[in-house]
């Protein structure tokens, strides 16, 4: 439309930098972190930053930076599932709603109208409350939270593209609704989709991260960022160190990741450029 | 206008009946057996027995459901089997915490996030707009709990000018109240300003390119009264959506600052219910929290009806 901004490249790529630290530290952290994450010991507990310990330790004495790179593995494998989740149901949800219409309609959007007043946490308290708290709460909470947005988008979807001409051609030549929906018109509401999936990426990292810091999350001895900014709390006047990388490394993944979703915005959707 | 407003209050009402049967489905129906959830793994077979009589788990699931939701809706949530007080007494105990926290942030989050997206929308592709996305785009990264945290660290591990937690009550008057709130306040409204920013950086900036802005400056009409007057308020309609959607995340968001600052609200009563298997007490709070959430997105979905008249033709 206008002029290319100046930044746009330089965030992006910013975007994409970062995402990929994020990918590849979670990747080493499988085959090589400094100290073993789950090693203890009594004599170093809470030390800051040091040579030997590059963010310090935790109060049993274990290497918070190997700690953090194993969390890269808990936050992205919950924000997947969780966008999976949610992507998955908002989609047959939206289908249902904008495919079927009528009653049908209706009622799917009272009940994306009701999930709404759900967010990740109130799910959370709820699940945990008859269920043992753990990971899976997390993802299947987080999850729910999304199914609202990816539902509206599909049914918005559905709803402009069902009347056009190339679906009232398919259904001449005589494809049947199954073949209509996954052939011609889902391939067609994907772009808006995938953008709705990379930003609720970074915003399931932050609600894993709240979960485990409210203890219905991921569970210790697992290292997770938001578990453990909960155990960094009990030690802040000892060392304050540790509070501060794991969220640190939060707030740089989450940045990272929505500047790659800005970008990635622009890449696939014109209009708003 | 009058058919709009009885066409959204009855979708209101199917959307609460809704709300209410997930609550009910997730903490009765789910776990298959709610007496056991309670007892846990020691409770005898006999004493189970008893305690499903006593909440009538006995009776077919549909009555069972209409039964809580008749008595919900006359304000009656159960006992709390830990406190062994109405849940619905303990929820409005707690009020007076959880509500001011969440209205001293969304105040604060509209009173920078207004002023900081106009500024960065005037600022259009210039250095002081850029300033604002990356300041806003900073905010977006920085979980609420962890700046708590840090704000924890500076201003009472450091400093040492604010305890770190607690709450003094409304009993001393209004600032003792006020001044354990602050900090949590800061943390919770301050980061979620940044979402804010962004939405009216962009409104706008959208309005600003408008034909009536253009004749308003081609009349003469001082920039700041363009701003203020043509720009602005034709700015907040959408505005007001992202805000008021943004009210719901703040209180659940307040459930997790009230853990970061040791305060006595319905978040700590709920995570408190949880450790003591007091399902009770999590259905009413979760019960509460979401139907004041509904309740919000219904009174923003209104208030864009009257805002723009158009969406009420639709």
């Amino acid at each position: 439309m206008s002029r290319r901004q100046p930044l746009r490249h330089v965030t992006f790529a910013l975007g994409v930098a970062i995402t990929a630290l994020l990918v590849l530290t979670a990747a080493l952290s499988f085959v090589y972190t400094p100290k073993d994450p789950l090693a203890m010991s009594i004599s170093g507990r809470l030390q800051g930053p040091s040579g030997d310990h590059p963010f310090g330790t935790d109060q049993y004495g274990r290497d918070v930076l190997s700690r953090v790179m194993r969390g890269a593995v808990t936050s992205i494998a919950v924000g997947v599932v969780a966008v999976g989740i949610g992507a998955g149901l908002g989609v047959l949800l939206g289908i249902l709603s904008g495919y079927v219409g009528g009653w049908l309609d209706e009622g799917c959007m009272r009940l994306i109208d009701a999930l709404q007043g759900f967010p990740a946490i109130l799910s959370a308290l709820l699940f945990a409350a008859v269920f043992a708290p753990g990971v899976v709460i997390s993802m299947v909470a987080i999850g729910i939270a999304f199914v609202p947005a990816f539902a509206r988008l599909t049914r918005a979807g559905f709803l402009e593209l069902a009347p056009r001409e190339f679906v009232v051609a398919a259904r001449a030549l005589g494809a049947r609704d199954l073949r209509l929906i996954t052939g011609h018109i889902l391939p067609n509401t994907l772009p808006p989709l995938i953008i709705q999936a990379t930003t609720s990426f970074p915003v399931a990292i932050l609600a894993e991260a709240a979960l485990a810091y409210l203890g219905l999350g991921t569970q210790p001895p697992h290292p997770s960022w938001g578990l453990m900014l909960k155990e960094a709390q009990n030690f802040l006047s000892l060392n304050p160190w540790f509070a501060v990388f794991p969220g640190g490394a939060i707030a740089l993944t989450v940045l990272g990741l929505n500047l790659l979703g800005d970008g990635l915005r622009d890449l696939l959707d014109p209009k708003t450029a | 206008m009058r058919r709009y407003v009885l066409r959204r209050v009855a979708t209101l009402v199917a959307t609460l009946l809704l709300v209410s049967v997930l609550v009910f489905v997730v903490i009765r129906v789910l776990p298959g057996d709610p007496a056991l959830v309670i007892m846990g793994t020691e409770g005898s077979p006999e004493a189970a027995a008893r305690l499903r009589e006593a909440m009538g788990l006995n009776r077919p699931i549909v009555v069972q459901y209409a039964d809580w939701l008749w008595h919900a809706l006359r304000g009656d949530l159960g006992v709390s089997i830990q406190y062994d007080v109405p849940v619905g007494r303990l929820v409005l105990s707690r009020l007076p915490l959880t509500l001011p926290l969440t209205l001293m942030a969304a105040g604060l989050m509209v009173l920078t996030a207004l002023p900081l997206g106009l500024y960065a929308a005037t600022r259009h592709r210039r250095v002081g707009d850029y300033a604002a996305m990356v300041v806003s785009q900073v905010g977006i990264a920085v979980p609420s709990f962890w700046a708590g945290l840090l704000l924890i660290l500076l201003f009472s591990v450091r400093l040492g000018w604010v305890r770190s937690g607690g709450f003094e009550g409304w009993s001393g008057g209004l600032w003792p109240g006020v001044r354990s709130l602050l900090l949590p306040a800061v943390a919770l409204g301050l980061f979620q300003a940044a979402v804010l920013v962004r939405a009216t950086r962009s409104s706008v900036l959208d309005v600003l390119r408008e034909d009536y802005v253009r004749t308003a400056r081609a009349k003469g009409v001082r920039e700041t009264l363009v701003l203020g007057k043509h720009a602005l308020r034709n700015a907040l309609i959408p505005v007001v959506t992202v805000a008021g959607i943004q009210l719901g995340q703040l209180m659940a968001g307040s459930i997790v600052l009230e853990s970061v600052f040791a305060l006595p609200g319905l978040g700590r009563l709920a995570l408190g219910a949880i450790t003591a298997r007091d399902l009770p007490v999590v259905q009413g709070v979760t019960l509460f929290v979401a139907s004041c959430i509904v309740l919000i997105n219904f009174a923003v979905d209104l208030a864009y009806g009257f805002l723009d008249p158009r969406i009420r033709h639709e």
